[in-house]
Order: C-alpha cells, then sequence, then structure tokens
C-alpha cells in the first residue's frame, strides 16, 4: 500500500486534475486583459510544465491531508450510531433538536445529513465516546487563524477574549477545549478532543500544562461567575491540546463545554462491551 | 428578598422586584425561542393563540403518552438569541416577565424599564428541576417549527429559585 500512497501524494502535487486545467484553458480564452491573459497563459506552461517534468506545481505543498473513509466496519459501525440516536431519541427520549440547515426544518429524529457527527480514528483499543453537546456553550465556541508571530501571547488572547465575550451564555462554570495548531478544521477538532481529557489529569507536555494553568487563572479573574453572577469560578478546567502547523499558520479553536457534561464511553474489556464514565 | 409571585403578573408587582431577589412563580407560562418569536412579532396581535404575561426562553423535552403530552426536562435556553426581538415583544405584547438564562446585553436595561418588565434567570442546565415544578401542558401552538421552537403552554407550581437578573429599574445582575 505504500508506495500507492506515495504515488497518491506525487501525482496530486505535480499534476492539476484536467477539469481545473480545462477551466483555466476557457477562462484564457475569454479573458481581454492583457495583463490577466498573461497570468493565466503562464499558470497553464507552468502546468504542463510540472506535469512532463514530474515536478510540483508550487513550492508550497501544503499541510499533508487525508480523509480515509470506508475502511473496515467503519460503515457498519456508522449505521449501528445512527440508528441508537434514533432509537434513544424515542426511548431516553432525547430532545429532536437537529434541523436542516438551511430549511430549518427539524428532522425529528436527531439525525440528518451528516449528523450525528462521526470522527473516525485509529487506534489500539476499541472504544466509542459520547458526548452530548447543547448548542448554548457551542454557540459561543471560536475558531481564528491568527498571525503566526503572535504565538502563545497571541493564543492566549484570543481564548481569554472568547471566553469574555461568551460571558454567560455557555452556562459557567465552563470547561475550556484550546485545540492549537493543525488546520482550521484540525485545531477545531483538537478543541473538542481536547474536553474529552480528565479534568484533573495534568497536561503530559510541560509548556502546554502552564499554559492550561496561566489561563485558568485569567479566565476566573475575569468574574464572569456561575450563571454570569459573578465570582470567582467561571472555568472549571483548561484543556489544550496542539498538532504541528505550517510555519505560515497559527490556527487556535476555543470550544467551551458547559457544567452539564453529558460524556460516557464504550469500552471493549474480555469481549465485553462496558458503559463508563 | 423573596417573592411568590401568581400569573398574571401585573406592573406594581414587577416593580417590587429588585435585582438579586427571588422568585417563585405560580401559574401559566409560555415558550417561545427565536422562530416563535418571529412569528410573534410578524403576525396580527389577534392571531396570537397565547398571552405572552410571562415568556420562558425554552424548548422542552417532551414525551407524548396516551395522547398528552409530558414535560421530561425544560431549563432554560440562552436569552441572548431573542435579544433582537426584545424591544418590539416588550412593545407589543406588554409581556411583564421573561424567564431564561445568561441575559441580555446591558442595552436591555433601559427596556426593561421603559417597558415596566423583568428578566429572571433560572439555571442553566438544570432542566429536570424545571420540569418537576411544570405540572401540566395546557396547550401547544406552532409545532411546524419543531418540538423546541413550539410556544409551549406550561401550568407551573412554584417555579424557581428565579433570580431578579434585570429589573424594571434598570439594573442588571450582569457585569458590563
Amino acid at each position: 500500500m505504500r508506495s500507492q500512497l506515495v504515488e497518491l501524494i506525487r501525482v496530486a502535487v505535480t499534476s492539476l486534475p484536467r477539469d481545473v486545467e480545462e477551466a483555466l484553458q476557457r477562462t484564457l480564452e475569454r479573458e481581454e486583459n492583457p495583463l490577466a491573459r498573461l497570468q493565466l497563459e503562464t499558470i497553464l506552461k507552468n502546468v504542463a510544465y510540472a506535469r512532463e517534468r514530474r515536478l510540483p506545481l508550487c513550492q508550497d505543498t501544503g499541510v499533508p491531508i487525508f480523509f480515509v473513509r470506508g475502511f473496515g466496519n467503519l460503515s457498519e459501525v456508522e449505521r449501528e450510531i445512527k440508528q441508537a440516536v434514533r432509537e434513544t431519541t424515542r426511548t431516553v427520549p432525547l430532545r429532536p433538536s437537529i434541523v436542516d440547515a438551511i430549511t430549518r426544518k427539524n428532522t425529528g429524529d436527531n439525525t440528518g445529513e451528516g449528523m450525528p457527527v462521526i470522527h473516525f480514528e485509529g487506534g489500539e483499543e476499541q472504544s466509542i465516546i459520547f458526548l452530548a453537546k447543547g448548542a448554548g456553550s457551542e454557540n459561543v465556541s471560536r475558531a481564528k487563524m491568527l498571525p503566526a508571530s503572535e504565538g502563545v501571547a497571541g493564543i492566549k488572547r484570543f481564548v481569554v477574549e472568547t471566553v469574555r465575550s461568551a460571558g454567560a451564555k455557555p452556562c459557567p462554570p465552563v470547561i475550556v477545549g484550546v485545540g492549537i495548531g493543525g488546520t482550521l478544521d484540525l485545531a477545531a477538532k483538537l478543541a473538542k478532543e481536547a474536553l474529552l481529557q480528565p479534568l484533573s489529569q495534568r497536561n503530559p507536555r510541560e509548556e502546554l500544562s502552564k499554559l492550561e494553568e496561566e489561563l485558568l487563572e485569567e479566565i476566573n479573574a475575569l468574574g464572569i461567575g456561575a450563571m454570569g453572577m459573578g465570582g470567582s469560578t467561571t472555568c472549571l478546567a483548561v484543556k489544550v491540546l496542539a498538532s504541528a502547523c505550517h510555519t505560515a499558520s497559527l490556527p487556535v479553536a476555543v470550544n467551551i463545554q458547559c457544567w452539564a457534561y453529558r460524556y460516557a464511553r464504550l469500552r471493549r474489556v474480555d469481549e465485553e462491551w462496558v458503559v463508563e464514565q | 428578598m423573596r417573592h411568590e409571585l401568581s400569573t398574571p403578573v401585573g406592573r406594581e408587582e414587577v416593580l417590587k422586584l429588585r435585582v438579586g431577589d427571588v422568585v417563585y412563580l405560580s401559574g401559566v407560562i409560555v415558550t417561545a425561542r427565536d422562530r416563535a418569536h418571529r412569528r410573534a412579532l410578524e403576525l396580527p396581535k389577534e392571531e396570537i393563540p397565547v398571552s405572552f404575561n410571562v415568556i420562558y426562553h425554552c424548548g422542552p423535552l417532551v414525551k407524548k403518552q396516551n395522547e398528552r403530552w409530558e414535560v421530561l426536562s425544560a431549563g432554560p435556553t440562552t436569552s441572548a438569541r431573542m435579544e433582537p426581538y426584545l424591544a418590539s415583544l416588550l412593545e407589543k405584547f406588554s409581556t411583564r416577565l421573561i424567564i431564561g438564562k445568561g441575559g441580555f446585553s446591558p442595552a436591555a436595561k433601559e427596556l426593561f424599564k421603559k417597558h415596566t418588565a423583568a428578566y429572571l434567570a433560572f439555571t442553566g442546565g438544570a432542566g429536570a428541576l424545571a420540569a418537576r415544578a411544570i405540572k401540566r401542558v395546557l396547550a401547544v401552538h406552532w409545532l411546524d417549527l419543531g418540538i423546541p421552537e413550539a410556544l409551549w403552554v406550561l401550568e407551573v407550581a412554584e417555579f424557581g429559585p428565579l433570580i431578579v437578573a434585570m429589573d424594571a429599574h434598570g439594573e442588571s445582575v450582569y457585569q458590563e
């Protein structure tokens, strides 16, 4: 499989898909501005040259991103999860809160296009974590591409400002998940994953552990307090996960979790599935 | 100070409420969220099927059993989402109490003062406790908006503790 993956990457960075190239060609045919025509001509020349010479089209070959789908029994897991959501919506019951993003029509069963959200990941141990995330805290969560030069100071400003402007809306005391690095989407995912860490667990990375402590202190100095009524505890814990990123980027995401942290984990123990919390 | 109020709530009673006071409310309240607010403001007053004397920002978790609705969990939703409708709402319906969580921006203080209304905060996330104070579903309207967004007319008994978070004297518990 390795050699196919290598070829996959190579083709992608050295050759433009035909449809894109054809679109550029048509653009050139329509274009009347001489300077614009020159740019398009140069682009198309570059495309042809790179393909012929097997050279990367551009020096910035970007962040490598893969969408791995359909491996193993993932589709079955997905089907089972969706059915379980439908069933519990009726039996527990759960409030049907999922609507079509455009028509706003409620689907009635908490499923829908891309819903529930399922992240498939690798790992030695089979487990499924469930988090029921309310909109009050999700609505005030944010992601931002910071100028890389802003560094840790910029990260702190953004996190604290996000919590400050959220005020009482996310039902404080909150847990704050911070995702740093990666890409816009990865930072957002890391921020959500950060919320899955046990509150008392110390961050194994010393600089992140320090950042968590400093953020917690600054957030609690905001004085928002439980339900916005003031006081010293606005935040129960700050959890940070970081990933590598492009040298020109500093993505940061803040996912705020209300005090009502609805979490449980299904884990395989001695051939049995066990629900833990 | 502790107040026991019953609906309909009048101007005089609202004027007695001060920021930080605790209220227990009995009577009839109506839930309304974003979409219900929009519709209520669009429709002529005579087509509104309920009284908006007390509005509860809430999308309840309900279960239908033997043709009857039962409320299982019904904590408040974030009130700030309804802030764009607040001025028109108070003007059109003379609403006296709004129950929710998280409050409004400082700009809303003047509105509550002008219209002699108050904002009461119930604890976000405490849905089961709120449901315990809800005795009956008296009616439901606008179910086409979806269960959370519909107008649920609820009979409550000693619903609280509700904190007076913005009063009719221009005060607010929330920091600027």
